[in-house]
């Protein structure tokens, strides 16, 4: 066991922890980034459409232009009112100087012509508190501002010097007398433990859209740094917000970017008909990604799906979309050369998976798990609170998709992840650097390690019946069966049931083969299993609790909003040992205050029907 | 429905009785034409030998992570659809998998990337510009046509397919390499950025450019369709051109001939 100490741990390597790490090396901390992956591989190099900003680029809009309030406002609305506003206030102000700081790290966003940053449209993002006016908001490069992001931090981090264990793959947090004083990390390459002792820890580890069969996430997306902080007795906060994109590529799940839309793509059904029309008579394709995912799968439970299967049309074909732009009034039109320049991934996407061409067929889509709103309960500062009144855990950090600031509330916003990243990311590092300017190094727990040394070991040696794969699937197919865009006591009872049952497989009867300590991927797979299982429970769980419908939460049995008994934040309790096959007991509150700072100044963010 | 043989190069370091690669074939039944390469992987990883290592995340081509080379040729397994190998018209194919070239092999389809790592550090890929930020806290600008220069080296994934194919980066492990050459222009070609000077400098050294002998190799490599080798011939050109410092000494292809 080797023991390394540093001022500061970033857990993961994607925009929130570079951004983090960055902001914390900047500020004088000695910091190490400790990622599973080599940093480029990280996911936020996924994200394709755009970061939102209320720069206001747009040539034309001058006499209008659009503001942070405006941004805020739909963050809160997307959200469906159970966003934090003092959050959706930061982040819509901050995003603007942060993408502007990015432009000054040399990301390459794509121009207007006056040399600004581009901006295009994206779905719930309007000009003054919800008018008809569609804001061009999303600040892009092509479709893959996210691969620009990453490569710009990264590139940043190196120049700075930061230190980087690439895959070390971290699965445990140590904490003593109520401090976080590291974690746990085993080395992909060697096997071995590593023990990173550190004054401040933040996790940046991402989201777990593996837990579901249909998902845009990559592999990698297992929640390991939520499930490892969950079993150390931290709460959870807001699990049973788990985004499902409208737009996957049919049974792959692939991402096709809301951007698609934005540019002016239109969903269409076996009829041909634009059907968000009846279902978001404003905003219509641009309504937010839950109220679009609920209408495809409407049309698809109405047999309007494609040949009467479960999938819908997404047509950015130029003839469709400046069919539509006449008919409202628009003067744009655009071409071929117009789309391969704005969506080159897309195309490539499809031609190479589908064998579709955007440009002259319509694109196969169905929804896709995406992004989970909830996470580790967090406050403005990114630092990680613990209970119903926001008591800071001293040393510990989290922000990007691991963490619930809250933000995103009940749905997020298409584009406000990255902005996330960036503002929350930054917010981190900066605190860190303060904070370990006089913190101490509190000692590490006896026996640190220990415990999840014995669990892989465990793992390693398994010598059951059933792969993790066997599980994995299974798992994954209750997920999207049972606890997806629509929910009932009776679907979410039976999720938990089979969820519990495939934990007793998982810790009595699992078959593994690869005995080696290097590059043992297998173990590693089946240890990211075990965090899927934990957090796929507290999912349905979580949903089962909440007995009334908002953004991505809908229950059939409780069709609306219930403001008086639930516009509060979900946390979710666990007691038990962390490893064992003895099953844990949740404890679900749903008692947490949500910020409601801009509505009791402007009444105008006050809560209303939430119609697009 | 298709029948797919894939043989692979296996290595485990800790094996007690294989001290060496070795081929090992395994067989797929019912593999639909739309699998990836990835997907019959994992089938082979999940169902029959969970001892097999490799890397993968994303699986749709843009994390970089699983650069192999199959059939002979570097490819990402995920962007590899088997009915291209005949899959949608024969009832049984065969298709090789083997880790790249050129770089360590730590287990199976696993290599040490540490390597092409160092080369990208070593062109300074990072932005450099240390003048003011505009006064208005606004973004610098730049014409689209300024922008246009440089966008298809900002697509590069760093998996390294184009280093690994190139016969001068096998012959000498010094050279940077394509990856790294890309990732300068994506700086050079950026009139934001002030830093072109000292790369060219650095990629005007004899494991620089010159290495590059316009094999080819690198572009049908590139998983992004960068034309990767066009872009080393416009940094070539750029150290010609821009910086008479920049341009070979014949000292320095001397010790570099002598020294590999």
């Amino acid at each position: 066991m080797k023991t390394h100490q540093f001022d500061a741990i970033i857990v993961g390597a994607g925009g929130a922890g570079l951004m983090a790490a960055l902001y914390a090396s900047k500020g004088g901390a000695q910091v190490a980034v400790v990622s599973k992956l080599y940093p480029t591989r990280s996911h936020t190099g996924a994200a394709q459409g755009g970061i939102g900003a209320a720069l206001g680029n747009k040539i034309g809009d001058e006499e209008n232009p659009d503001s942070p309030l405006f941004h805020a406002y739909d963050t809160v609305k997307g959200g469906d009112w159970l966003s934090d506003q003092n959050a959706a206030k930061i982040l819509a102000e901050e995003a603007v100087d942060a993408v502007i700081e990015l432009e000054h790290m040399g990301l390459p966003f794509d121009r207007t012509d006056e040399g600004k940053i581009s901006q295009r449209r994206f779905g719930g993002h309007t000009l003054e508190f919800g008018s008809k006016r569609l804001a061009y908001r999303a600040c892009h490069a092509a479709d893959r501002t996210g691969h620009m992001i990453l490569q710009t931090l990264y590139q940043q981090c190196i120049k700075h010097n930061v230190r980087f264990f690439d895959e070390f793959h971290v699965v445990d947090v140590a904490m003593n007398q109520g401090v976080c004083t590291g974690v746990a990390a085993i080395e992909l390459g060697t096997g071995e433990l590593h023990l990173f002792h550190s004054k401040a820890t933040l996790f940046a580890s991402g989201g777990w859209g593996r837990c579901w069969q249909v998902t845009s996430n990559a592999h990698s997306m297992t929640g390991d740094g939520a499930a490892a902080v969950f079993r150390r007795g931290i709460p959870m906060q807001d699990m049973e917000f788990f985004q499902i994109h409208p737009t996957g590529i049919y049974k792959l799940g692939i991402l096709i970017t809301e951007g698609v839309r934005g540019e002016g793509g239109v969903l269409i059904n076996r009829h041909g008909e634009r059907f968000m029309e009846q279902y978001a008579p404003s905003a219509k394709d641009l309504a937010s990604r839950d109220v679009v995912s609920r209408a495809i799968y409407n049309e698809i439970k109405k047999g309007n799906g494609i040949g009467g299967k479960n999938y819908v049309y997404l047509d950015i074909r130029p003839e469709t979309v400046n069919r539509y732009a006449a008919e409202a009034g628009e003067k744009k039109r655009i071409d071929r050369e117009y789309i391969e320049s704005k969506l080159p991934d897309i195309l490539d996407f499809c031609r190479t998976y589908l064998g579709v061409d955007p440009v002259k067929e319509p694109m196969p889509i169905q929804p896709t798990a995406h992004y989970a709103m909830g996470g580790i309960p967090t406050n403005i500062e990114a630092e990680v609170v613990i209970d119903e009144n926001n008591t800071v855990l001293p040393g510990m950090y989290a922000a990007g998709e691991t963490a619930c600031v809250s933000v995103h509330g009940a749905n997020r916003l298409g584009t406000n992840s990255l902005v996330d990243l960036i503002v929350f990311g930054r917010r981190g590092g900066k605190n860190i650097a303060e904070y370990v300017k006089t913190a101490h190094f509190t000692d590490m727990p006896d026996g640190a390690g220990k415990e999840i040394e014995a669990e892989f070991n465990r793992i390693r040696n398994s010598k059951g019946k059933t792969r993790a794969f066997t599980i994995r699937d299974a798992m994954q197919n209750i997920m999207n069966d049972d606890v997806s865009v629509y929910r009932t006591e009776e679907t979410l009872k039976t999720a938990i049931t089979k969820l519990q049952e495939l934990r007793q497989t998982y810790f009595t009867d699992l078959l593994v083969d690869d005995r080696g300590q290097k590059f043992n991927t297998e173990v590693f797979e089946a240890w990211e299993l075990g965090n899927l299982l934990e957090l796929a429970e507290i999912t349905a769980v979580s949903a089962l609790n909440r007995k009334e419908s908002r953004g991505a939460h809908s229950r059939e049995d409780f069709p609306e909003r219930d403001d008086v008994n639930f516009r509060k934040h979900t946390l979710v309790y666990r007691e038990g040992a962390p490893y064992s096959v003895e099953q844990p007991k949740y404890r679900v509150t749903v008692e947490k205050a949500v910020d409601i700072s801009l509505e009791t100044t402007d009444e105008r963010f006050l809560p209303k029907k939430r119609v697009y | 429905m298709v029948d797919v043989t894939l043989r692979l190069r296996r290595y485990n370091p800790e094996s007690a009785t294989q001290k060496k690669p070795y081929w090992e074939e395994f067989t797929l039944k019912n593999c639909e034409p739309t699998d990836r390469i990835l997907d019959l992987l994992h089938r082979i990883k999940w169902e029959q030998d969970g001892t097999l290592a490799l890397r993968r995340s994303c699986a749709h081509g843009v994390c970089g992570s699983d650069a192999v080379r199959i059939n002979g040729r570097n490819r990402l397994a995920c962007k590899v659809l088997i009915n291209e190998m005949g899959a949608d018209t024969q009832p049984h194919i065969k298709v090789q998998v083997e880790p790249i070239l050129g770089l360590p092999v730590q287990k199976d389809l696993i290599v040490d990337m540490e390597p092409f790592f160092a080369h990208y550090r070593d062109v300074m890929p990072f932005f450099i510009n240390d003048t003011p930020v505009p006064t208005n806290g606004r973004e610098r600008l730049q014409s689209k046509e300024d922008r246009a220069k440089f966008d298809d080296t900002t697509k590069c994934i760093l998996c390294a397919c184009c280093t690994t194919s190139c016969p001068s980066f096998w012959a000498n492990g010094k050279y940077v390499g394509p990856a790294a050459i890309v990732q300068a222009h994506r700086f050079i070609f950026d009139n934001r950025d002030q830093g072109a000077q000292e790369r060219i400098n650095i990629l005007a050294e004899p494991n620089g450019v010159w290495r590059c002998r316009t094999i080819f190799n690198c572009t049908p490599a590139c998983p992004r369709d960068i034309e990767v080798t066009k872009a080393i011939g416009e940094v070539k050109l750029a150290i010609q051109r821009n910086s008479p410092d920049g341009i070979i000494k014949i000292t320095d292809i001397k010790e570099a001939v002598f020294s590999s």
